[in-house]
């Protein structure tokens, strides 16, 4: 996407957007779709009005899983990189590692790990964890050792300390891969923690999506899909804006370079 | 003579261990700079000038031979010299001023006092009225100068210029020997300029240091007698057109 979409660019997508959904209305109607295969928009939206504390609850309950897995993987993300660039020797061992641990598929340990940590909340925590620890460790890895060499000559002409180097040359240099990565993170958080909930559990928007499935209620499914959607381009714009905020200077911003 | 030179080189040696073995970079380089003179390091590309340097920074180390700072054995980078690099290395997220203030802030300067030192040092250059812009914002002959102007304000004793005009185009290039030349002359600092252009070094130094192509040796070290201050115009007289003609032929005779 070349530059920053403007107002005309917002408008132009709303309207694409807006269209989709009534052609989308339409042909349930003309068709007389029958809504346990695919609701009408009007079907998913009536009932979301019916009952919304339900995704209320179930939605904070997701949010709070995938909010938890993902600060959490931050948290482990910034000490992992600060400690593979700063310790040279633990680099060349744990890069290697950690490029190996993202080629497992994360989702495929859910149901272990609800047999170690059973049915609460914690396991659907380690999920969002481990699915968005890596992107954020191996961007700002890459972002802190992508400093110019002749910058890191000048630290050194300067006899920076280690500290120095690592705050005032590296850290800001990395600043939009670590951004880049928790955009990454955030979108992946949201899919660990459903993926929890689907394999076992009793509440958040995931549980809801299997137990609407079960009772053939497709109108749910959608409209918790829709809470989904909604929450995870929150948690995203969230992310932007704190960018926005932190990054000083008008660089352009970078989009993310992975997706899974 | 040589315990009073500010930068004192005797018979300095490089060799890199390479997959094909030992190579030869520098073999047995003699020089020095006196305080407050300006010296070019000529010569062609792959002739190890920009290892010279660096070693004399302190920032590479050398195989053999005796490089001084102000009589002392060079034995890592020190605060006394500043570096001007071929690439303007400025930080993209600090805007001009900022990025002048950043040697202080690792030196631990007063805050305000470094802030004054900055502008004034910005005023040198020529950019105040860029101060709050960020690099992304300048031409890369203004980074340049802002490079520059980072590599002087914490008030090193001596410059050191690694070929810091060889990505800007002729005409800034032209430019900023004339700005560099009226910066010097303002704040007469040793300095030490690696340069492959023959007529930047004739119209900036008192004296020239030719190097052959590798393993490097000094050819000639020419003494520039153009009377200072020197004025563009200096450029295309007899004088300057003579010694110019004087190291190319000198250079050119190495490689026939």
């Amino acid at each position: 996407m070349p530059g920053k979409p403007n107002i005309v660019q917002w408008i132009k997508v709303g309207v694409t957007l807006l269209a989709l959904v009534v052609l989308w209305e339409l042909a349930c109607r003309i068709f007389a779709i029958a809504p346990f295969l695919l609701p009408s928009p009007s079907a998913i939206v009536s009932r979301m009005i019916e009952k919304p504390m339900l995704f209320w609850i179930h939605g904070w309950y997701t949010l709070y899983e995938t909010f938890a897995g993902f600060i959490l993987a931050v948290a482990v993300g910034l000490v992992s990189a600060a400690i593979i660039v700063v310790v040279p020797s633990v680099r060349d061992v744990l890069m290697p590692i950690l490029l190996i641990a993202q080629l497992v598929p994360k989702v495929a340990i859910a149901p272990i790990l609800l047999v170690w940590f059973g049915y609460g909340v914690v396991p659907k925590i380690v999920i969002a964890f481990l699915v968005a620890f890596f992107p954020i460790v191996v961007n700002l890895a890459n972002g802190l050792v992508s400093v110019e060499k002749e910058l890191l000559d000048l630290g050194r002409s300067l006899e920076a300390s280690r500290w120095q180097v690592f705050w005032k040359f590296r850290m800001p240099a990395a600043l939009p891969d670590l951004f880049s990565g928790m955009k990454i993170a955030i979108t992946l958080a949201v899919i660990g923690a459903i993926i929890g909930e689907f394999v076992g559990g009793d509440r958040g928007l995931g549980y809801l999506i299997i137990i609407a499935n079960q009772e053939l209620d497709t109108p749910l499914a959608f409209a918790s899909l829709v809470v989904i959607s909604l929450g995870g381009i929150v948690l995203y714009a969230l992310i932007e804006v704190l960018e926005r905020i932190v990054i000083p200077g008008r660089q352009p911003l970078q989009q993310p370079q992975v997706s899974s | 003579m040589s315990a009073e030179a500010s930068i004192s080189v005797t018979g300095l040696r490089k060799v890199y261990a390479t997959r094909d073995g030992p190579l030869t970079s520098l073999d047995g380089v003699t020089f020095d700079i006196r305080p407050r003179e300006f010296v070019s390091v000529l010569g062609p590309s792959g002739s190890g000038k920009t290892t010279v340097l660096k070693i004399v920074a302190g920032l590479e180390n050398k195989t053999s031979g005796d490089v001084r700072v102000d009589g002392a054995e060079v034995t890592g980078p020190q605060r006394k010299i500043g570096i001007v690099f071929q690439v303007p290395a400025l930080m993209r997220w600090r805007t001009a001023l900022e990025n002048i203030l950043l040697p202080s802030e690792i030196l631990g300067i007063d805050k305000g006092a470094a802030r004054e030192k900055g502008l004034e040092t910005l005023d040198l250059v020529g950019l105040r009225d860029f101060a709050n812009r960020y690099p992304n914002e300048l031409s890369g002959g203004m980074q340049q100068r802002i490079s520059i102007a980072r590599a002087l304000a914490h008030d090193p004793s001596i410059l050191l210029l690694d070929e810091p005009f060889s990505a800007l185009d002729m005409m800034t290039r032209n430019q900023l020997n004339i700005e560099l030349l009226r910066i010097w002359s303002e704040r007469k600092k040793t300095s030490l300029l690696i340069t492959h252009s023959i007529p930047e070094a004739v119209f900036l130094s008192d004296r020239v240091v030719v190097l052959g192509p590798r393993p490097a040796k000094v050819l000639e070290i020419v003494k520039i007698d153009l009377p200072r201050p020197r004025m563009p115009e200096m450029r295309v007289s007899k004088e300057f057109i003579e010694i110019v003609d004087h190291i190319g032929r000198r250079i050119g005779l190495e490689y026939a």
